[in-house]
């Protein structure tokens, strides 16, 4: 996707925060990304829950379709994370410049330290600011809306993940939720581009600018700034309570949605329940040099894990997203089709969309599917 | 055909697809090489179909326009199989060979050649497994040459700092991918402080991408003597343009010589397999006496490649089969027979 190539604009700016400045150096060190001969080769970090299995479906249909893809498996899973284990993930995707990922994450963990915050670490030290969701219905799959297609971008280093808390007099804590005119600026940009690539009609910024006049009231000055420039797309805005009531009445009216990250983590699972559920709906973080794909809503799965029941829709889309990154668009169609042509089949559905189908049958399904398109050559 | 020998590890790929590959034969025993592998993959129902481009300096048969259909059907096959094309030594106003020309248009800036000994047929050292990794698109190959003042000529050996990262991360790409655990880079840094100087720079910032990878530096003559001596030292070796090429030759030469190892060039795009040691043997032209273990390897390789998992398999294990038996050896490795029977042989052993 050409949109990791951010202006210098954005270059420049960086330099003004330290931190950020030495990423942008080490940037620069950046050698070209793992792909040698046609051949890319990605990070896999499969994660817990029903993670394992589920990727060994997507390695199988890779294989057989004959992608040109090579995986480097990290294992990183919450039973044994350390500060080392996420920085070895860091270091891998640094390699490769694009990950593959499952989730290793509970949201209530016992282990002092928190899975939740190596999210936050993994994305602002590899910079992927843009978390980037479809919500899509799919023709096959029963819900109470049909017809939804919405884009969800949502911003994903800062705002209320900043991790800055503390207790300033006993009893009192305080969060602090930051919100910056250059990474509000930048996920407005982003929106924008995409909204044009894609031949969006409109972006919708979301927010809470009538209690937060100034963090959220930043975030949206942003957004209007970023519209003037693109005049063929209609911008609005709408507040985040009243956009979650909308969402669930009549989702139909939403084309691209753009919002700070608190906002976003609350939209995207809402969306991604109204088209069928978590099994459903792929994901990708961008940043200017990396990508990381995963499915949208978080949840391992730990209960399904290695019964083949869980639904390995969302990941399969999850990497043929990744595929149209690597530019493997013919790839990436093949098998988006084969997977979106198994979901009109109501006997396959796996039990979280209401069938009693398996995975290995799905999986099945779809390379039949891919073997029926017929001849292939190596044209790609 | 292909489920059983792979496993549940590894599903066949598609049986319906086609691949399409570049065949460039070169010179000397090159198109000999090539209907060898032709033969092979024939006989073994490999779904490859080769379109052939015959380019040679010495021949006259090399034009621009020769060079440009070359590069048109690399553009949409990505991968080749390619004999030696010769390059003549005397200077006809043109510094850079078609050899070169390709590399450079291709971008094709890694070469690999795995030493790997072949069991059964004995030499000084046995069991070596080691990777050469070589930059071949800049260092002394830059054909920038010019005579400064009558009788004093200067070469031009070129480094740059964004080609030697690149094949110092292809290199640990390389040993992540192959689980390898060492990478050695091969300097002459002590005298050219400044050029081989930052080529071991640019190796020693990507080693730090890869904290389970060892990284080790080495000079370049103390290295040739280590590889005569005691080869077993080295994993996978990362070196400037004509180290890599002596390199090359040195360690095919320990395993037995060109006609057994294979090789293969990379960019971000093509792939190039060829012989590890790229020569064109033009004396044993027509005389059936080339070895094709080289090529056939070589050409495993690239079934790999183009995940072909299972043909790959199948052709490897047939030559290292043949060479085991030790029956039907070409006369480089002590034998008797001839290119044509070894090839027959190698067919004779891919059912079984």
């Amino acid at each position: 996707m050409s949109l990791r190539h951010k202006s210098c604009l954005f270059d420049t700016m960086f330099i003004r925060d330290h931190k950020k400045s030495q990423l942008v150096a080490s940037n620069l060190l950046q050698p070209p990304p793992a792909k040698y001969g046609g051949r890319h080769t990605v990070t896999l970090i499969p994660g817990d829950g029903i993670g394992p299995e589920l990727f060994s479906h997507v390695r199988e249909v890779f294989r057989f379709s004959c992608v040109p893809v090579d995986f480097e498996v990290v294992q990183v899973n919450s039973a044994l994370e350390t500060e080392d284990d996420i920085n070895n993930a860091i270091t891998a995707i640094r390699r490769n410049g694009v990950a593959l990922k499952g989730e290793s994450l509970g949201v209530f963990t016992r282990y002092t330290f928190d899975p939740a915050l190596h999210r936050c670490i993994l994305f602002t030290s590899l910079d992927l600011y843009a978390n980037v969701m479809h919500c899509q219905s799919l023709p096959g799959v029963q819900t109470r809306h049909k017809n939804i297609d919405i884009m969800i971008i949502r911003e994903n280093t800062e705002g209320e993940y900043s991790s800055l808390e503390h207790e300033s007099v006993s009893g009192v804590v305080e969060s602090l939720k930051i919100i910056t005119r250059n990474n509000s600026l930048r996920i407005a940009e982003y929106a924008f581009r995409l909204a044009r690539e894609k031949g969006r009609r409109r972006v919708t910024a979301v927010h809470k600018a009538n209690i937060m006049k100034l963090g959220d009231g930043l975030f949206l000055q942003c957004c209007r700034e970023v519209a003037s420039g693109y005049p063929d797309i209609t911008f609005d805005s709408m507040i985040v309570d009243n956009t979650t009531m909308q969402l669930v009445s009549k989702p139909q009216q939403f084309d691209v949605m753009v919002m700070p990250n608190l906002y976003g983590n609350v939209v995207s699972n809402v969306c991604a329940g109204l088209v069928g559920g978590p099994g459903l709906v792929p994901g990708a973080n961008y940043g200017r040099d990396y990508a990381v794909f995963e499915t949208a809503t978080r949840n391992t799965g730990k209960s399904i894990a290695n019964k083949n029941i869980a639904n390995p829709t969302a990941l399969l889309l999850a990497s043929c997203m990744m595929l149209d990154h690597l530019k493997l668009y013919d790839y990436a169609t093949l098998i988006r089709n084969a997977v979106l042509t198994t979901m009109n089949e109501t006997q396959l559905h796996t039990a979280d969309i209401g069938g009693q189908g398996t995975t290995s049958e799905v999986v099945q399904s779809i390379m039949r599917i891919i073997q029926s398109k017929g001849q292939r050559t190596a044209e790609m | 055909i292909s489920a059983v020998r792979s496993g549940s590890e590894a599903p066949p790929a598609r049986a319906d697809a086609t691949f399409k590959v570049t065949m460039v034969p070169g010179d000397g025993v090159g198109p000999e090489l090539m209907s060898a592998v032709k033969d092979v993959f024939k006989a073994g129902d490999v779904p490859v179909e080769f379109e052939e481009f015959h380019l040679s300096e010495v021949q006259n048969m090399a034009s621009e326009e020769k060079l440009e259909q070359v590069l048109n059907s690399m553009k949409s096959n990505r991968v080749a199989i390619k004999g030696k094309i010769h390059t003549p030594m005397e200077f006809k106003g043109e510094l850079a060979s078609y050899e070169m020309k390709l590399r450079r248009k291709l971008d094709l800036f890694a070469n690999v050649v795995h030493v790997n000994s072949l069991p059964g047929y004995t030499t000084r050292h046995n069991n070596l497994d080691l990777v050469i990794i070589r930059e071949q698109t800049e260092g002394e190959y830059s054909s920038l040459e010019h005579e400064s003042v009558t009788g004093v000529i200067e070469c031009l050996k070129i480094i740059t700092r964004e080609k030697s990262r690149r094949i110092a991360k292809f290199a640990f790409d390389y040993a992540t991918k192959k689980g390898r655990n060492k990478v050695t880079a091969v300097h002459k840094a002590n005298i050219m402080k400044l050029g081989d100087g930052l080529f071991l720079q640019s190796c020693a910032e990507v080693a730090q991408l890869y904290p389970k990878i060892k990284y080790e530096n080495i000079i370049i003559d103390n290295c040739c003597m280590q590889l005569v001596q005691n080869p077993y030292q080295f994993d996978v070796l990362v070196m400037p343009n004509l180290y890599g090429n002596i390199i090359d030759n040195l360690a095919a030469g320990l395993v037995g010589g060109a006609g057994v190892v294979p090789g293969e060039s990379y960019s971000a795009e093509y792939a190039v397999f060829e012989t590890g040691a790229r020569h064109p043997f033009a004396q044993a032209v027509g005389r059936n006496i080339a070895n094709p273990t080289a090529m056939l390897l070589s050409s495993a390789n690239m079934l790999r490649h183009l995940n072909l998992d299972y043909h790959s398999q199948m052709v490897s294990d047939a030559v290292k089969r043949v060479i085991k038996q030790g029956k039907v050896r070409t006369g480089d490795l002590g034998g008797y027979a001839t290119s044509d029977e070894f090839t027959r042989a190698v067919i004779a052993n891919l059912a079984a």
